[in-house]
Formats: structure tokens, sequence, C-alpha cells
């Protein structure tokens, strides 16, 4: 436990003090505050437009708003998940300090927990600005809360898989960039698995559309908490960080 | 402190490490000797347990590698060829991040990153980044982050390559320095470094053991017969070898002479003479009165370089004749 945290702290300083994990907070925040602003705007045009019409809908800041907007932050987790995971292990493996961590007193399994770790923490400091925005919908607006945990409990599980995901792919090559492609590429993938099922329904598609990671958000983006669903993602969090071990001890067997 | 049994390690196409037994005794100082490739950085990766043998067995300080890793890495400090330096922290941070990893911490942790800090003199570029040190700091960080949870056993992967004479020199004090606390192994393929800090020399090659023993009797073995170099020039343009070398056997003490080379009039002949008899007087003579020219006349003392070439190279033919097939294949 002790050694996961020191891992942890190591990573979460060299993201903190290498502006990475400036750089990233930066571009979220922007992307982040586009579909807000898009949204929000809709959302309040629409409202002006229904009382012209003296038509009363109710309207809802937790479907209009919160809903597509959190959809579209785990869409952005896409873009942001490869460059947090790709240094992971591929930087050490460069630097040659993968050498020390495997020969300090320390469990490959502490190395591995506390760098995923580190990553999720990124994650959510990331998710933590969001709040900022949200804030605004809280003071002028009266959504509910409930929800919106749920979702945010969906984002931090979805990317707890992936960046399990990122963290194995970094462990197989050298390149950051490689890593961080290939991870692109592997999270774009489970992502739009789900999308074979519109136009096929023979098994192999319910299963392709079962390992999508977008699939399994659904449910969480709604508000409610499904554990079919949150099984999952612990599954794959789980399997991520049990191929980055047999991938850390292949290493030793081959290098 | 450290038994090595019969340890392998072999890869799908080449087997690095063969059979390689052997034992450092607390305190020693052993130099690790080979040419590049022979398999040092191998055997130093299992003894560290960062790889593991394919057979056989290490065992440091009563641990095996295999069986109690966190017990035996507790007890190794390993500084490996490239120093694990992680650019963006700092000298002071970096020694505070592997003390950690170590298991230190608290007052001890801080007392022992400002004692290796001075030990090592590295205490002037402790705020600065390990990334813009210069080859000599970061070799000695690497040597302090080795030292930093006084390990009863440091593994030092040729801790001076790359450095400028006068840092090699530091580095090599520093470590004799180290001696007196840890059992030192250390490789390298400079001999000088070896004659200079080892008491102790094992020398591989392509995988093999080709000899242990201590520096004084690898120098005392290749002493065993005084032998005197010859260099012996024709006065017109001719020299028989043959008959230089006669003559030079008939001189009473000598038992052997071969000739190294010749060039046009030139020969250089390896004068063995037999233990405790000076013959080098009788040679000059010989050579003046039978009238050809004596152009040099010096001791040939094997330093530790000629030992490990002639054991290396010994190795290499003797393979070469009992399988020459399965040399080409390993190509």
């Amino acid at each position: 436990m002790r050694n996961t945290w020191i891992i942890c702290r190591k990573e979460l300083d060299s993201y903190f003090v290498s502006w990475i994990a400036y750089v990233l907070l930066t571009l979220f925040a922007a992307a982040f505050g586009f579909f807000f602003w898009t949204l929000v705007t809709v959302f309040v045009v629409e409202g002006m437009e229904m009382q012209m019409r003296g038509q009363m809908y109710p309207m809802n800041l937790n479907e209009q708003i919160i809903r597509p907007l959190l959809m579209n932050v785990s869409v952005i987790g896409l873009f942001m998940i490869p460059l947090i995971t790709m240094r992971l292990f591929a930087e050490e493996k460069r630097n040659g300090t993968i050498e020390l961590l495997a020969t300090s007193p320390i469990r490959d399994l502490e190395i591995i927990i506390g760098k995923w770790l580190a990553a999720l923490i990124l994650y959510s400091s990331l998710l933590l600005l969001t709040a900022l925005n949200l804030a605004f919908l809280f003071r002028y607006g009266n959504p509910d809360w409930k929800p919106l945990a749920i979702a945010y409990l969906g984002l931090l599980l979805q990317a707890g898989a992936l960046l399990a995901i990122g963290a194995f792919i970094s462990t197989l090559t050298k390149n950051q960039i490689i890593a961080g492609a290939a991870t692109f590429v592997v999270c774009l993938l489970l992502y739009v698995f789900g999308w074979v099922e519109g136009f096929e329904t023979s098994t192999w598609a319910h299963v392709l559309a079962y390992t999508s990671v977008a699939t399994h958000f659904d449910s969480f983006a709604r508000g409610v908490i499904d554990s079919k669903d949150a099984i999952f993602y612990l599954t794959v969090i789980f399997l991520g960080l049990f191929f980055t071990a047999r991938s850390m001890e292949s290493l030793r067997w081959r290098s | 402190m450290i038994t090595v049994k019969e340890l392998t390690k072999r890869y799908a196409r080449t087997t690095a490490v063969d059979q390689i037994s052997f034992e450092v005794a607390k305190g020693q100082i052993v130099g690790f000797l080979g040419p590049n490739g022979a398999g040092k950085t191998t055997t130093m990766r299992m003894l560290t347990c960062f790889l593991p043998p394919s057979a056989g067995t290490a065992k440091v300080a009563g641990f095996d590698v295999l069986e109690q890793p966190l017990e035996v890495k507790r007890r190794i400090g390993y500084l490996p060829e490239m120093p694990p330096l992680y650019p963006e922290m700092e000298t002071a941070e970096y020694l505070k991040f592997v003390g950690k990893l170590k298991g230190l911490s608290g007052a001890d942790l801080r007392k022992r990153v400002d004692y290796v800090c001075d030990r090592c003199a590295v205490a002037d570029v402790r705020q600065k980044l390990l990334g813009k040190l210069s080859k000599g700091y970061r070799q000695r960080v690497g040597l302090a982050q080795a030292i930093i949870h006084n390990p009863a056993v440091l593994i030092l992967d040729e801790p001076t390559a790359g450095l400028d004479p006068k840092q090699i020199n530091e580095t090599r004090d520093l470590i004799k320095d180290l001696a007196g606390e840890h059992t030192i192994i250390l490789s390298t393929h400079i001999l000088p470094e070896v004659e200079q800090t080892c008491e102790q020399v094992i020398i591989i090659n392509k995988g093999k053991l080709v000899a242990t023993d201590s520096v004084r009797n690898l120098q005392a073995r290749a002493r065993g017969a005084e032998s005197v170099l010859v260099e012996i020039a024709g006065r017109n343009g001719a020299l028989e070898v043959p008959i230089v070398q006669q003559k030079l056997e008939q001189i009473s003490g000598v038992s052997r002479v071969l000739c190294k080379q010749q060039v046009d009039s030139r020969a250089v002949f390896e004068v063995e003479s037999q233990k405790g008899r000076l013959v080098r007087g009788d040679v000059a003579r010989t050579v003046v009165q039978s009238g050809w020219d004596l152009n040099e006349l010096r001791p040939a003392a094997m330093s530790l370089e000629e030992i490990f070439l002639q054991l290396t190279e010994q190795e290499s033919t003797e393979a070469q004749k009992e399988s020459p097939a399965s040399k080409e294949s390993q190509k």
C-alpha cells in the first residue's frame, strides 16, 4: 500500500511538473467549455421560443444539458486518455528507469496500480474542471444532483477501464507516440463497437457491441447504476491491469 | 555473500550466460571482466532480480533470487549501465524517491539523502534537474542512488563508462572508498580499472567463465616464466630466422625462443627463460657477437590485458576446434 502510494505520488509529480497536466487541463477546459456553451445556448433559445409561442413544455436541465454534456465528456476523454497513459511505462523503458523500479523491493503490482491510480487522479482532476461550469447550472437553475453524481461515477469507471488498457499498451513499446496512437485507436474502436448492433443482429454483433465501453455508459448517463454495467467496467479494469502485469513479467523474460 | 551456481540465461536463439559459477566473500571488490557482449550485464541483471535465470541458482546474502526476490532486492544497490534517472526530477527529490522505494522514511531518509549527497559529491547539484546534469554528475547521482539504503551488496555495471579521465579517477576512488562497507561487483571492459580497484577478477567470455582468481595470482600466473622481447636486425638486409633461433636457444637458461614477427630483415623474438635466471645480458652479447643489430630488448611482463586476451582467445580457438559447425549456425 505504501509502495503503491510512493509510485502514485511520483507519477502525479511528473504529470504536474512536466506541464502535461496543465496542457491537458487547458485543452480539456477549452473543449468542454465549447460544448457547455453550445448546449446552454440551445437550451436558452429553445426556452425563449417556447415562451413566445405560449407553450409550456417542462424543460429539464438534467436531460437537456447535463446528459448530452457528459456524453461529450466521455468522447473528449477518448482523446485525453492516450495522452495520459502513453508515457506511463514507455517513458520508464526509454529512460532505463524501469530497471530501478524492477530492482527495488517493491512488487510489480504495486508499480502498476500506483501508475494507474495516478492516471485516474489526473483524469479526475479534468472532471473536476467541469464542476466549474456546472456550478452555474446550480446557481441559476435547479438540476437534480443525484443523476449527475452517478454519471460522474460512470465517467470515472469508463476512464478507469480505458486507462488500464492504455497502461497495458504502454508496456509494449519504448515509443510514447506509438503507445499513444495505439491506445487512441483501441479506445476509439471500443467506443464505436456498439454501432454494429444498428445494422447487424447476429450473435457476433451483440458480442462485439457488448465489448463497447459506450453502450455501458448509457445507464450511468441516465442516472441509473446498473450493476451489469458497473461490473463490465470493473472487469475491464481488472483485465487491463492483469495484462499489464503479465506484460511487465514477460519484459523480464525477454529483455 | 554472493553464491552463483551454474547460472544460465538462454534466449530464443542464443545463450547469453552459460553455467557460470563463482563466489564472492563479504567486503570484497570483484571485477567482472569481459569483452562487450560477454554476458556481464545479463549476469548482473540476474543477480539484481531484474532477469530471472533460465537455470542454475544465484544467492545474495543467503536469499535466492528466484524464491525471495524482495529480500535480495533489499540488500542490493544497483547502478545499471545507463544511470536510471528521471530527467524532470531534481537530484535531492530523486534520491528521496529512491530512498522511499527502498523502504526508508522520515528522519532516516533525510539523513541518508544528506549522507549520500556528501559521499558522492553531488551536494552542489541538489536542486538541479537531473536532465541538465553533466555525464559525470549523472554517474555520481546513479552511484548515490545505489547506496542510499546502505545495501550489503553493490552491483555496478560499467560505472566509469563515458567519463573523462579525471572523473574516472574520482569514481574509482569513491568505489574503493565504499569497499569497506559493501561487497562490490563491478563490471568493466577496461583492464587497468580492475588492476587498480579490484582484489578479485572474474573473467567471462561469450557467456562462459574463463577464469576467476585474485588479481595478484593472475599476474603471477602469467609471470611464471620470465621472458624478454628482442628485436634483431640483420646487417646487410637479410636475417635468417632459424639461425637466430638456434643461437639464442644455445644460451644457458633459455628454455624457448619464439619468433613473434618478422618484417624484412628485422624480427622480434620472445626469449623465455627458466624461473630466476636472468638471460638478458647473454642474449645481448650473443646477438652482437653474431653480427646482428640489437634494436630493442625489453622484459615481457604480461599485463592483465595480455592475460585477458590470451585467456579469451584460447577459449574461442578451442571452441572453434571443437565445433566449427555449431559456431556457424550461431551466426
